[in-house]
């Protein structure tokens, strides 16, 4: 990690391998308020006039993102920035930064990150679900080859597993369910280890799927004595389908039956009558209409539009042993995600995304799902084309509404400050700072995603959701056990 | 000879008539929706609503009502659209039910044979750590069998020798062995993953925790019921314990001792495939897992034969031995 040939480097204190670590230490600033003064003004201007913004050129656009989500990744903790920066170590960075918008020279500095790989062969996990499309047909088309790494991808057979691979230090990162990578932090159900949500991988992309003998009660209030499947009871899965039922007077402990099941099982599930329906990921809510076993009653989307799923996770560890590999990993997957946004590459993903390696799927099924025009298994042809999302980026109060959910179900029995529990589960407030300082200064970027704030308003299925007001929330249900 | 030629075309017919039956329930019935002609009206419609007539001539001939390539039309999708989304016949509107491609319900005996047929012709090829030939699947689950088998035996035998030696120690391990013989070895699974780190090892131990039962209890009772009349000979002849154990009881108990390890593979390979489902990675166990999640039935057929058969070698191998050991009083 010796950056001393670094050309951007000419007067930082850079971290070698001989120690002295607690000295460099001072000399790093701790949060991103240190940066608003300049040690480098001038290097900051030129860096900026090297750089152009052309918001119709697709690369452009692509690098502006891929740069602000790297600093967002990056920033999750003051220990990680610290290390990143004595990793990148440039007063050019410094400058950069210190710019804010647009970043600066971050491209320069995933280049220079790829010049000083440590780690080169990767293992990466996935769970065989269209959710992980920027990990899967990353990896399918090339995405990180781009970038100089040698990713394996394996498949996992459930969440479980997923997390104990992640333990085992069998995964270096992983594809897991947003909250995941917190509960592994905070030691519940397993060990603890420090592990990261650097990026969400999708948004949207479930559905509630009943069985075709159900056509004639395509009605939540017809549902009484359903059995109903999620994937993990921990899900946004579960919190959604409460949710939806609970809307239309159906009590989810009470009038229906909810019960786990892998998603894989789903559709097997469903044909051998085991359940009535389930509110699964693709694509085996597509695939039952493609098998003619079930019809989609309602896509999640039409719940909460651009509801947060899965995330890409790793470890506080490899992020410590491996800034460079970390910032070029994330540039790979943040890459991979704003290309498969694009509608017109979409059918691309599909056809590398259905072979045996990968989600094992026919085609037509994946191809359905990311280009949104799909039939919904009741005869009608339907066209929604953000049926599935790509969006890097994920707000705290995305968070704080899942927390109100579980609370409202009694998963969650003590009092908890909801906004502090969310900022663990998602972002580090340094990095909510970076993006409404983003989002303040810079609106002409046309990243439709970056929050306005930490904690905005959401309509959840027609109910305004203020995460400062989640008590009210809560008990604006009449259904509810707390 | 002759009762055993007879034996095997019964087997045959069996066989035949399951295949038979297997084919006749499978057979695929459904029909393709009749081509339809739409009425001038319903064509100026369309044209109106920006759809090419040859488009709409082309979807009607293909079997879609009016109402469907009328809502095709109001949504704007042209056929590049629909070709994107994988093809109107995969939509389902051209069979009156599942897509065209959709192997619904349950394949053909000639579809699991076509499958078997492209996996067999190519069993080593490797598309990656997700998708490996049958062959280096079945290689990977043999060696961790084996590796746990051997672990067992090298663990069983002796402990069984010495439990079936002494009463003492028989009434002392009694109580471990009882309840830790009816565990489910899947249930060691996650203890083993959770312990050891490392999924590779955790499925050597599982296999090792449930062969090694049979074994030891076989031996056990192999040693401890050699006849009083060779151990006397012995003692007459002055052989040392060692000498004993080796030369006397040993040969004595194996035919017992190998019906144990009969047993333990076998219950090892059943072990595997679940291991290797809830695990993934490599395996037959993870073959089957992958193509139930992909939900290609023919493949997963494929693959039980393939598991049935392997065990079934394994299961003669031992018997081998057994016969080798076996001995006339």
């Amino acid at each position: 990690m010796n950056l001393q040939n670094d050309p951007f480097d000419p007067n930082i204190d850079v971290w070698n391998e001989c120690g002295e670590r607690g000295k460099s230490d001072e000399a790093v600033p701790t949060s991103v308020a240190d940066f608003v003064v300049s040690p480098k003004e001038q290097e900051s201007q030129e860096f900026l006039s090297r750089r152009s913004f052309d918001s119709d050129d697709p690369q452009s656009v692509a690098h502006r993102a891929i740069e602000n989500s790297v600093m967002k990744g990056v920033f999750q903790t003051d220990l990680n920035r610290r290390r990143f920066l004595k990793a990148v170590g440039s007063s050019a960075t410094f400058a950069a930064i210190n710019a804010m918008i647009p970043f600066g020279s971050l491209q320069a500095m995933v280049d220079d990150a790829m010049k000083k790989i440590e780690k080169k062969e990767l293992k990466v996990g996935f769970v065989p679900i269209t959710c992980a499309t920027p990990i899967i047909g990353g990896h399918a088309l090339g995405f990180f080859e781009k970038y100089g790494l040698k990713v394996d991808i394996i498949k996992t057979a459930g969440w479980a597993v997923a997390r104990d691979k992640c333990m085992n230090g069998e995964y270096d990162a992983s594809h897991l369910l947003a909250p995941m990578p917190a509960a592994m932090s905070m030691g519940l159900g397993s060990t603890s280890q420090d592990w990261r949500m650097v990026t969400n991988v999708n948004t949207n992309g479930q559905a509630i799927v009943l069985a075709n003998k159900h056509k004639n009660r395509n009605d939540p209030k017809l549902w009484k004595g359903f059995k109903f499947g999620v994937p993990f009871e921990h899900s946004m899965h579960n919190l959604l389908l409460r949710l939806y039922v609970a809307e239309h007077g159906i009590d989810p402990d009470r009038d229906i039956q909810i019960r786990v099941i892998p998603p894989p099982e789903m559709v097997a599930n469903l044909r051998a009558e085991n359940v009535d329906g389930y509110l699964a990921p693709d694509p085996f809510n597509q695939r039952a209409v493609y098998d003619g076993v079930g019809f989609i009653h309602k896509l999640t989307k039409d719940i909460w539009d651009q509801h947060p799923c899965c995330c890409f996770g790793i470890s506080q560890r490899f992020i410590d042993e491996n800034p460079n590999t970390f910032i070029v990993l994330l540039t790979a997957i943040l890459d991979a995600t704003n290309t498969v946004e694009v509608s017109q590459n979409r059918v691309a993903f599909a056809e590398a995304m259905a072979p045996r390696n990968y989600l094992n799927q026919p085609s037509a099924v994946l191809k359905q799902i990311l280009t949104g025009v799909f039939p919904d298994g009741l005869g009608n042809i339907k066209r929604v084309p953000d049926r599935i999302s790509f969006m890097p980026y994920p707000a705290q109060s995305m968070g704080v509404w899942i927390l109100s959910q579980m609370k409202r179900w009694g998963y969650i029995q003590n009092e908890i400050n909801f906004k502090t529990v969310s900022d663990d589960i998602f972002l580090s407030t340094e990095a909510g700072k970076a993006m409404e300082a983003m989002s303040d200064k810079n609106r002409n970027v046309k990243w439709t995603d970056i929050p306005a704030s930490k904690y905005p308003v959401y309509d959840v299925y027609g109910k305004e959701f203020d995460p400062n007001k989640v008590i009210e929330y809560i008990n604006g249900f009449s259904i509810k056990r707390s | 000879m002759y009762f055993r030629i007879r034996a095997a075309s019964l087997s045959l017919v069996i066989f035949l008539c399951f295949l038979f039956a297997w084919h006749v329930l499978t057979a695929d019935r459904r029909v393709a929706a009749d081509s339809r002609t739409l009425s001038p009206g319903e064509r100026s419609q369309l044209l109106e609503n920006g759809m090419p007539e040859s488009d709409a001539i082309g979807y009607a001939q293909k079997g879609l009502t009016y109402e469907q390539i009328l809502q095709i039309s109001e949504l704007g999708l042209s056929l590049e659209d629909i070709d994107g989304a994988g093809g109107i016949e995969a939509f389902g509107f051209t069979t009156g039910g599942a897509a065209e491609e959709a192997r619904t319900g349950f394949p053909s005996p000639a579809l699991v044979w076509e499958e078997a047929y492209e996996q067999i012709r190519h069993p080593f090829y490797d598309k990656g750590p997700n998708d490996k030939g049958i062959g280096i699947q079945l290689k990977y689950s043999l060696l961790r069998v084996g590796a746990g088998f051997f672990l067992a035996v090298l663990i069983a035998v002796p402990v069984g020798f010495l439990v079936g030696m002494s009463p003492l120690v028989n009434l002392a391990l009694a109580p471990f062995i009882q309840i830790l013989k009816p565990i489910s070895p899947l249930a060691w699974l996650p203890v083993a993953l959770y312990v050891i780190k490392d999924a590779e090892q955790a499925s050597i131990f599982v296999i090792l925790v449930c062969s090694v039962w049979p074994m030891l209890i076989n031996t056990a009772f192999g040693v401890a019921s050699v006849k009083r009349d060779y151990i006397n000979i012995a003692k007459t002849l002055e052989l040392s314990p060692m000498q004993t154990a080796l030369q006397v009881i040993l040969p004595a108990a194996a035919p017992t001792i190998f019906t144990g390890m009969r047993i333990s593979i076998g219950i090892a390979w059943l072990v595997i495939v679940a291991a290797e489902m809830v695990i993934g990675g490599i395996g037959m166990g993870y073959f089957v897992w992958n193509e139930w999640n992909g939900l290609n039935l023919a493949s997963m057929i494929f693959a039980i034969f393939v598991i049935g058969f392997v065990g079934l070698l394994l299961d003669f191998l031992i018997g081998q031995l057994i016969r080798f050991s076996d001995y006339k009083e």
